[in-house]
């Protein structure tokens, strides 16, 4: 693909904290960016083991205050999104990977690059300041959930103003940073990349920062509106003032809808080119694969109310909400078949990536036919709000974007460190999480069929035993992030050198052509591309 | 850094910065701030934040400007700042989108079946029963044309620009600021002889927040404007190379188009 390799030169660059904290390259941003995430990730699951201790067993165990518990699912699903899933694909990957594959030099912005990652600390302090300051029905930190709904969020104390500042401020970032990727992709790539020869995690990020640009401002409009609502008097969702509750939930579907998009197509990215990479076989149908990611963007835009089937819209409203979304499930088979396809008839080898990719592919393809049933707003009345919505949703994010940020990990930590890491070690983190996630989720759809609504500290008699192989399950993938950290651990103290290309043949997108770890300033002279 | 190399591409590679960090030092200061000071009646925390980001952002954009000068900024650079500037743009009229929904969603459907209480409190109509609303032909039609006014003097100053005649660029932007001003002491005038408040009614919440956040938009624009009247003072400007001031120019406009939509919906519709 490479006609003439780039001569790259091993330059002085800075050193010590200011090497971090002022810093303007892509790749130490990158890195700075999957650090925070991991950590978060970390105190996300953290969260979600005790909320699982606590459901082990009918009855109260460890909270002696129910709202405690709102508090953590709350706390859980916000950290889990904003800061570690986004920050490590879009901000980690996507900073890391979009200039080495476009072939350029670093972003379009180096200095707003710094700031969509330095904006991020602040708004995780604020965060964690909700969880400590009074909040609503008197106890400490906002339990109304992660989506923020008045009038859950319209009264108590400055739990729920730190809540919506530090997400407000969490969309500045992310906000800037789509400003960055989609510049940098549109104007930068190297002499010769044409649209159509973009590698697909470039394009991934494309249409996941043009939904970020589009989105988020949407959710800002409603987080100022719920703040002057609280502090002075307006009254937006306020029915007594002639405000609308609703709004609030369509102006935040309007965002929360394209955010899950935004969470999952970098995955998507990922798991083509390790497809591709461990297939050796360019992907099936490049083409028809980018075009799939434009048509879930666009149509991921005007399905937003199927999340809210059950407030009393007309009923021609949830008709067309049911079709746009079932209409989704079109491009989404469009990619999964394409990904078996690329397998098929490959000379497939079952590295690690690879192992973790294929275990992606049949939990999203899980989450994704829960997610047609769910579509339905019919069937939808009866499992709104069950542990069902709880199971769906975790096998698309959870099962699904987290499989493929491990996928992502172990395919590129060998260019971002310039270490190889134990492949036994890899295979048994995928093992024990795969089994693990499995336990903790699938038990929760028949939880939901059998009618047990989420979000509640406790539950009847009837649902015991669900729920305590759920828990069990929680700990066995505890074990497998143990695994995971320990084979991190081992990796940088065994320093194995890897490789430029430690993939072979299949790995034929830019960043392969390079040393690993990368020079500082790489492409010095731009790659030109057949 | 990075001397004795030849760099062979026309990109921007910046050096150290130390803006990104102390702006997410005062964001966080202002941010937290703000919530003392809504909560315990406290502003200092939050006016030395709002310092800070306002200093970080001059010392910022003073450096953008020396490294304009100093010529960094090339072609495919300059192509790179319009993209930014126009997607930034593409947000903020998604941020507008926020509020013109929160509008239309109580201006359409004021007698909606299932949102009992709030058709008992307006009464079914809108505008909301009891609210004497301005008269659109009045004032806000005055707004307008100095709106669409101001356009025109900004486009004459960009034409001047490009013709090289600094004295039209002069004349131009003045007017533009002298009409951006206006519009706000109007707005502010008209505020003050309101007949309804911005808290406990919907209608008084939709003007407001969607005016208001306009009106913010018309003062930042204004002095995007004012600096770059200082910018052509100094010869930052060249008639070919000017995207600082074609930035300043797209955003008036943006500004102005919002204000149609405005003007159009919430005083003529709406009113």
């Amino acid at each position: 693909m490479v006609t003439h390799a780039a001569d790259h030169g091993q330059g002085g660059y800075p050193t010590g904290w200011r090497r971090y904290l002022f810093s303007t390259n892509h790749k130490d941003i990158g890195t700075m960016y999957l650090i925070f995430g991991m950590l978060n990730g970390l105190i996300g699951g953290a969260l979600s083991i005790v909320i699982r201790m606590e459901l082990q067993n009918p009855g109260l165990q460890f909270f002696g205050d129910p709202h405690l518990f709102n508090v953590f699912t709350t706390a859980h699903g916000l950290i889990m999104l904003f800061l570690m899933l986004m920050p490590a694909l879009i901000g980690g990957f996507g900073n890391w990977f979009v200039p080495l594959m476009i072939g350029a030099p670093d972003m379009a912005f180096p200095r707003l690059n710094n700031v969509s990652f330095w904006l991020l600390p602040p708004a995780a302090l604020l965060l964690f300041m909700s969880l400590f300051s009074e909040g609503d029905s008197g106890g400490s930190g906002f339990g109304g959930g992660w989506t923020l709904y008045p009038p859950l969020s319209a009264g108590g104390g400055p739990a729920v103003d730190y809540a919506i500042l530090s997400i407000h401020i969490m969309g500045i970032a992310s906000l800037l940073g789509s400003i960055n990727f989609i510049t940098t992709i549109l104007n930068m790539r190297a002499p010769g990349m044409t649209m159509h020869k973009l590698p697909l995690f470039a394009w991934s990020l494309l249409i996941t920062s043009f939904l970020l640009l589009l989105s988020l401002p949407v959710l800002a409009g409603a987080l100022t509106m719920l703040l002057t609502d609280r502090n002075f008097g307006t009254t937006f969702f306020d029915p007594s003032g002639g405000g609308d509750p609703l709004l609030f939930q369509h102006l935040f579907w309007f965002f929360g809808h394209p955010e899950v998009y935004i969470l999952v197509l970098p995955v998507f990215g990922i798991v083509s080119h390790i497809i591709s990479t461990f297939s050796c076989k360019p992907v099936f149908g490049y083409l028809g694969m980018v075009y799939a990611m434009i048509s879930i963007g666009v149509i991921g835009f005007i399905v937003w109310a199927h999340h809210m089937y059950a407030v009393g819209m007309d009923v021609n409203t949830q008709a067309y909400f049911i079709t746009a979304t079932i209409v989704i499930s079109v491009p989404t088979g469009i990619k999964i078949f394409s990904w078996i396809a690329t397998m098929w008839g490959g000379s497939i080898s079952f590295k690690p990536p690879m192992v973790w990719v294929i275990g992606f592919i049949f939990l999203f393809t899980v989450g994704g036919v829960t997610g047609v049933v769910l579509a339905n707003a019919s069937i939808n009345r009866a499992l709104h709000d069950t542990y069902y919505i709880v199971a769906h949703f975790h096998y698309v994010l959870s099962l699904g974007a987290v499989f493929g940020l491990f996928a992502g990990w172990y395919y590129w930590f060998p260019k971002i460190s310039g270490y190889m890491y134990s492949f036994f070690l890899a295979h048994m983190h995928f093992v024990v999480q795969f089994v693990g996630v499995n336990m903790i989720f699938f038990p929760q759809h028949f939880l939901g069929l059998a009618g047990m609504p989420r979000r509640y500290i406790d539950y009847p008699d009837a649902f015991a035993g669900w729920n305590y192989i759920s828990s069990i399950g929680s700990y066995v993938s505890l074990l497998g992030v143990l695994i995971f950290l320990f084979g991190v651990f081992e990796a940088f103290l065994r320093k194995r050198p890897a490789a430029s290309n430690p993939w072979g043949d299949g790995a034929n997108s830019l960043e392969w052509t390079l040393p690993s770890p990368p020079p500082f300033h790489q492409f010095e002279t731009l790659p030109h591309i057949k | 850094m990075a001397e004795g190399q030849v760099r062979k591409h026309d990109y921007f590679i910046a050096d150290l910065s130390p803006w990104p960090f102390t702006i997410s030092v005062s964001t966080f200061l202002l941010a937290f701030g703000l919530i003392r000071w809504l909560h315990e009646g406290m502003p200092w925390i939050f006016l030395v934040g709002l310092s800070g980001v306002l200093y970080t952002m001059f010392a910022w954009w003073s450096d953008v400007v020396k490294e304009s000068l100093a010529g960094r900024v090339t072609r495919v650079v300059q192509l790179n700042l319009r993209y930014g500037m126009l997607l930034f743009i593409a947000s903020e009229i998604m941020f507008f989108v926020a509020f013109f929904w929160a509008f239309f969603d109580v201006a359409l459907f004021p007698n909606d079946a299932i949102q009992d209480l709030r058709t008992q409190k307006i009464g079914g109509v809108w505008p909301p029963e009891g609210i004497k609303t301005f008269n659109p032909w009045d004032l806000p039609f005055i707004n307008t044309l100095i709106l669409l006014l101001s356009g025109t003097t900004v486009t004459w100053a960009h034409h001047a620009l490009r013709e090289n005649d600094l004295q039209g660029v002069k004349c131009g932007l003045l007017l533009s600021i002298a009409l951006g001003i206006t519009f706000t002491f109007l707005q502010a005038y008209e505020y003050s002889h309101a007949l309804f408040g911005f808290s406990g009614n919907i209608y008084g919440s939709v003007f407001y927040m969607a005016t208001g956040f306009h009106g913010f938009h018309v003062i930042v624009g204004t002095i995007f404007l004012i600096v770059c009247l200082f910018r052509s003072k100094l010869g930052h400007f060249t008639a070919r190379e000017h995207f600082g001031f074609e930035a300043a120019v797209w955003y008036w406009h943006f500004v102005d188009v919002v204000w149609l939509f405005l003007f159009a919906s919430v005083y003529v519709w709406g009113g």
